[in-house]
């Protein structure tokens, strides 16, 4: 945003009416994001608290490499994490990357497989669509939680999500994979289309002559169900 | 490529880090493979509404602290020069 790039240089100039115009337009995203990290509310309010005083102490070293936005959500994200851990007792760094065990187990199978009745933007304007959104999310694990919420809403990489949680690549990859499902499921249950729900079971290549894992799988459902679910 | 080769990566496919030839398999995959299709599109739909998510209000009470907070932090910051303008706080 060429905008935002001014705002910064006006800021640096010592202009606090642009300072704060960067905090309005962004306290609001990182309340969320702090929140879903730490889901507690004081705990958001001094992480998002703690990382605009941080970014108006350092705002000289901010080197415009990255966006306004990215600089801020990484020092509010880590701000979170801090005062997560400290609530836990555990050491404020993360432990060294790959301390952790592996995520051990297999990836469950999508379920409920349907479209969506409508595009996410007309959902969005439903009542109750915030609260299905916070549902789902606080349901997770935290460990899967915590890497959805770096990985895919502070837009953290995965080597900086790895050393923010002191958690292998691996793992990053398999937890943001279990979390996204996750919450895909929970989604599709509340927003699908359950007149298009589709069975996981379906034919490929071999399967005329049921012979292939799907084919017997599909088979099995079949004999088990007998019912009219859509089958592709 | 299987259902369960692609759910294993579906990550890097739908980040787009994934090798251009494995991608060519995915589409031929999704041509005879409607349900993995469907999982992939409500995927990304997952987290695109939580990527796009209308930020929260603070609350009010929270606002006012924190900007109260950070107009101090910046008169610190950025004392008024002697004899010259004050700052702009």
């Amino acid at each position: 945003m060429d905008d935002e790039k001014a705002l910064v240089a006006r800021a640096r100039g010592g202009d606090y009416a642009a300072f704060e115009e960067l905090v309005s337009r962004h306290e609001g995203r990182l309340y969320g994001i702090a929140y879903n990290i730490v889901r507690r509310r004081e705990d958001a309010e001094d992480a998002v608290q703690t990382a605009f005083l941080n970014a108006l102490e350092h705002l000289g070293e901010f080197r415009e490499e990255a966006s306004f936005a990215t600089w801020i959500t990484h020092i509010a994200a880590n701000a979170a994490l801090k005062i997560l851990r400290k609530r836990r007792g555990l050491p404020v760094a993360a432990p060294p990357t790959g301390a952790d065990e592996d995520e051990e187990g297999d990836i469950p199978h999508p379920d409920f497989i349907a479209d969506w009745r409508d595009e996410p933007a007309r959902l969005a304007e439903s009542r109750e669509f915030q609260e299905i959104l916070d549902g789902a999310i606080e349901d997770l694990p935290e460990k899967h939680r915590l890497v959805f919420v770096l990985r895919d809403l502070a837009d953290k990489s995965v080597e900086e999500t790895a050393g923010a949680l002191g958690i292998s690549r691996a793992n990053v990859k398999v937890r943001l994979l279990r979390a996204r499902l996750a919450l895909r499921e929970r989604l599709t249950r509340v927003f699908g289309d359950e007149s298009r729900r589709l069975v996981r079971a379906h034919r490929h290549e071999g399967d005329e002559r049921g012979t292939t894992p799907a084919a017997q799988i599909l088979r099995s459902y079949r004999d088990d169900e007998g019912q009219a679910r859509h089958e592709m | 490529m299987k259902c369960e080769d692609l759910l294993r990566m579906l990550n890097d496919y739908v980040d787009g880090d994934l090798d251009p030839g494995l991608c060519e398999e995915f589409e031929k995959h999704f041509a005879g493979c409607n349900p993995c299709r469907v999982v992939v599109d409500t995927v990304r739909k997952t987290i695109a509404i939580y990527k796009g998510g209308k930020a929260c209000e603070i609350p009010l009470d929270f606002k006012r602290r924190l900007h109260e907070a950070l107009r101090e932090k910046w008169k610190q910051v950025h004392p008024p020069r002697e004899g010259g303008e004050a700052p702009r706080a």
